[in-house]
């Protein structure tokens, strides 16, 4: 990707940003009720969009090939287990990354 | 006092921001060592930081800009994953209401962090809101471009093995995955989004999955809601 590529890249994900910003501002200036198919969304969109988050973090994962996913799967484990142990996003974020580190710098 | 007022402001602004200063200098200080990891000048996180100011997003700005050029699927991206973004501010229209020149800025740096604190914290009456939320949002930033900005410098000092550090993304979602599926009062729409991604990442491969997995997720969503209506459960 060339220098001019990559910016346009990084000035659409600005833009989308921004889009997500201000548009309730410009749609609903002054209280307009909002329609509630609209709010409806607000409520279920945000689930399902983190879950595809998460398919695509792991879709890169090499089933067949050296490791078959399996640091990834264990790291996963460590991550919901520190969370549901301790609820500390970083500390959670952290030990899952640092298992992770250990297990393809050095098992797989 | 004009500037009294503005310090008063500072000062009970402020202590709300430090849980927010330790987590986006380990998140922002990661980011900027992923992205020199990647193979970028520190330039790139110090821009996007500055600018964007959206944390999950600018992580996934790496794979997009390390794969084929595609804006389109970019900006796609980009719109489905701050898309909660239209609602907080749905739930922000009031509260900025007469905050004057610095309600563009609130807008703009209304990132996850600053939204949770400025729709829930009991701001005293004898302080200003919009300097108050003001300078929530302003710190916000600055902790976020300055950690940002420092990993990615440090990435270039740092001679570590960073093979496997890709993982902090992975576990960053997860991890907010979890904490909004343990808030849900049916997981339904977490499993669509988990079940329908997995079948388009099967059926449409690695590269171009992501744009028929929100086309699905969305008509599912929109379908289920029609469904969920008959049923009388969305009488409100």
């Amino acid at each position: 990707m060339t220098g001019m590529e990559r910016l346009i890249i990084i000035g659409m994900v600005l833009l989308g940003t921004l889009l997500t910003r201000f548009l309730p501002f410009l749609v609903f200036p002054t209280g307009k009720p909002v329609p509630p198919y609209i709010r409806y969304l607000g409520r279920v969109l945000p689930g399902a969009v983190f879950g595809m988050l998460v398919i695509y973090c792991l879709k890169d994962i090499q089933w067949l090939q050296s490791g078959h996913g399996l640091p990834e799967l264990l790291s996963l484990g460590v991550v919901l287990g520190l969370q549901s142990w301790r609820r500390q996003m970083l500390l959670s974020i952290a030990g899952g990354t640092a298992c992770h580190m250990l297990l393809v710098q050095y098992i797989f | 006092m004009k500037v009294e007022m503005i310090k008063k402001a500072f000062r009970v602004a402020f202590p709300y921001t430090v849980p927010i200063f330790a987590g986006f200098w380990f998140l922002g200080l990661t980011y900027g060592i992923f992205m020199h990891a990647a193979g970028f000048s520190f330039w790139y996180p110090a821009l996007m930081s500055l600018t964007i100011f959206a944390g999950s997003v600018e992580f996934l700005t790496v794979p997009m800009l390390l794969g084929p050029f595609a804006p389109l699927s970019a900006l796609a991206i980009t719109l489905m994953v701050n898309a909660r973004h239209l609602f907080y501010g749905i739930s922000m229209l009031e509260k900025f209401r007469g905050t004057g020149w610095k309600k563009p800025y609130l807008i703009y740096g209304m990132c996850d962090e600053s939204f949770s604190i400025n729709f829930t914290a009991h701001i005293p009456a004898e302080v200003d809101r919009g300097w108050f939320m003001f300078f929530v949002t302003l710190l916000n930033h600055i902790y976020w471009f300055t950690g940002a900005l420092l990993g990615g410098l440090c990435g270039a000092w740092l001679h570590f093995n960073t093979a496997g550090l890709d993982f902090v993304m992975t576990a960053m979602f997860v991890v907010i995955f979890f904490e909004n599926w343990r808030q849900e009062e049916r997981h339904e729409s977490s499993l669509w989004g988990l079940g329908i991604s997995v079948v388009s990442l099967v059926v449409f491969g690695a590269g171009h999955f992501i744009i028929p997995a929100m086309l699905g997720i969305l008509g599912v969503l929109t379908w289920r809601r029609g469904r969920r209506e008959m049923e009388g459960e969305l009488v409100k």
